[in-house]
């Protein structure tokens, strides 16, 4: 008997449970889905941009950590209201053909190319960008995204304007976000190109060091958009407007300057009223 | 070396000092995991009964399914019910995915295979002539039922921390269907994952402590529960 009465009580329970978990919903400011590139999240920045918006407006975002190609197909099936990405040329066709609207450029940061402190391919004294993707292409090994992120992407676009078929290079995908292809990296001394913003909140546990960086072909421009709602039913449209404005808001983007800047000596993002390159 | 150690030493520290954000994701665990638990035990039980009594043709098949079912990655599961609750899926319309119930619905589909096949075995091991033999003694329908339950009670247990263990850790269906949002869908499973992405080992290491020490409680107790009743 007290067998059959355990099961019975034990389930009981857990059905009272989730009732309970079903009934705690929600308040009526309203939601949206953001779909978002994993270095604005794997730094921790979006955790804190999201809960300053939600305490002012009230109006919950739930933030899902994707890549830039993963964001952009759901906002062009329409299964996200917003989107935050860092791929030009990709989000280009999203644009034109108007799943895409109310582009903004919220901040930029650079890519650099990491690899070991002791730099066996000679990247850091190659003259250029080009050469020192040449010199990792015949003397080192490449680990590569392979996520159809935006860094990925960005990658991608680097061998070919480098004249280089990656094909032929000794490179592996890991088709994991930015942090574990980072510890990859470094636990197989072995090149990769990252966002600035991962690396510096990433460094004290890898053995990378920072071997590439300045060239202008290597900005990386965050941007946010408006899923439209006119190509898709359902979209929370003034909701994901009034997100996009907080993130243009002085006080968000004095924020994002200055976000983890002290904890690791530089900023990791630098806002779009402070980027010479402006907003669009 | 030392990181192990290390992370071990402030694991501990968090689950000492009683980590709020520790807390209320293991909470969550339970909650969720728990719930999918007890309704794949409300539908798996009866199903096998059904498939471990009866004898019908495509019984064979069905059970062959069962058991594919069980062998199925927890994440193409979650696949699947992404697909099905996305806003552009067919029931787009419910609002679920990215919440609790969507974990909720994704672990039941994962459980109640388990159950099917733990229960559907632990009523085909009961004697054949059992049900008659009660029927016999003047047992009413719903009480042989009750009774043929008691007796395989052993196995049912069996069922629960079969299904609970494989739901509370799996984390590829939650991660897809719950998207691991901050103080609502993110579960102890998830939450590994994101620290470790980003490298924040100590509280990975913690968060993995707790799913092993949820884990082990809930099936020592089950165990207790099972080999201290009388044969």
């Amino acid at each position: 008997m007290p067998v059959a009465r355990w099961l019975f009580v034990l389930t009981a329970t857990c059905l009272l449970a989730f009732v309970v978990a079903c009934g705690n919903e929600e308040d009526d400011s309203g939601k949206i889905i953001l779909a978002t590139t994993t270095s604005t999240y794997d730094t921790g920045l979006l955790d804190e941009i999201v809960a300053r918006f939600e305490d002012k407006t009230g109006i919950t975002v739930k933030v899902i950590a994707v890549g830039t190609g993963a964001a952009l197909r759901m906002a062009g099936e329409g299964n996200a209201d917003a989107i935050l990405v860092h791929a030009p040329e990709a989000e280009a066709p999203y644009v034109a053909n108007g799943d895409l609207i109310l582009g903004r450029l919220v901040m930029t940061n650079d890519f650099i190319v990491v690899g070991p402190f002791d730099d066996p391919a000679g990247a850091a004294s190659a003259p250029d960008l080009f050469s020192a993707l040449a010199s990792i292409a015949s003397d080192g090994s490449f680990v590569s995204r392979g996520d159809d992120s935006g860094t990925h992407k960005k990658e991608l676009a680097l061998w070919a304007a480098a004249g280089i078929d990656v094909d032929t290079l000794s490179r592996e995908e890991t088709g994991q976000g930015m942090g574990a292809t980072l510890t990859i990296a470094s636990e197989r001394r072995a090149y990769t190109l990252t966002d600035r913003a991962t690396y510096l909140a990433l460094h004290e546990a890898l053995d990378l060091a920072v071997l590439v960086e300045g060239d202008v072909g290597l900005i990386n421009f965050y941007r946010a958009y408006v899923v439209n709602p006119i190509r898709h039913e359902g979209v929370a449209v003034e909701q994901a407007k009034a997100f996009i404005r907080f993130l243009l808001d002085p006080e968000t983007q004095a924020l994002i300057g200055r976000f983890r800047a002290t904890e690791l000596g530089q900023p990791l993002f630098t806002p779009a009223d402070e980027s010479e390159i402006g907003g669009s | 070396m030392g990181a192990i150690w290390e992370g071990l030493v402030e694991a501990v520290r968090l689950i000492g000092t009683g980590d709020g954000e520790l807390y209320s994701i293991a909470g969550r665990s339970l909650l969720v995991s728990g719930s999918a638990t007890a309704l794949a035990m409300l539908v798996g039980v009866p199903a096998g009964y059904v498939l471990g009594r009866a004898r019908f043709p495509a019984r064979t098949l069905i059970l062959a399914g069962v058991a594919t079912g069980m062998g199925m990655p927890p994440v193409v599961a979650g696949l699947v019910i992404w697909l099905l609750f996305v806003r552009s899926g067919p029931f787009g319309g419910l609002e679920l995915i990215y919440t609790k119930q969507a974990i909720i619905i994704v672990q039941f589909f994962i459980a109640t295979p388990l159950v099917i096949a733990f229960t559907a075995a632990s009523i085909q091991s009961l004697p054949t002539r059992l049900p008659d033999l009660l029927a016999v003694l003047g047992a009413g329908r719903l009480q042989t039922l009750w009774l043929l339950a008691r007796e395989a009670r052993l196995g049912l247990l069996a069922a629960v921390m079969a299904g609970f263990g494989a739901v509370v850790s799996e984390v590829g269906a939650s991660m897809a269907v719950g998207g691991n949002l901050v103080g609502d869908t993110r579960v102890l499973t998830t939450a590994i994952v994101t620290e470790t992405s980003r490298a924040d080992t100590e509280r990975a290491i913690a968060y993995g402590l707790v799913l092993l020490a949820i884990a082990f409680a809930i099936v020592t107790v089950l165990t207790v529960v099972q080999q201290r009743s009388p044969r």
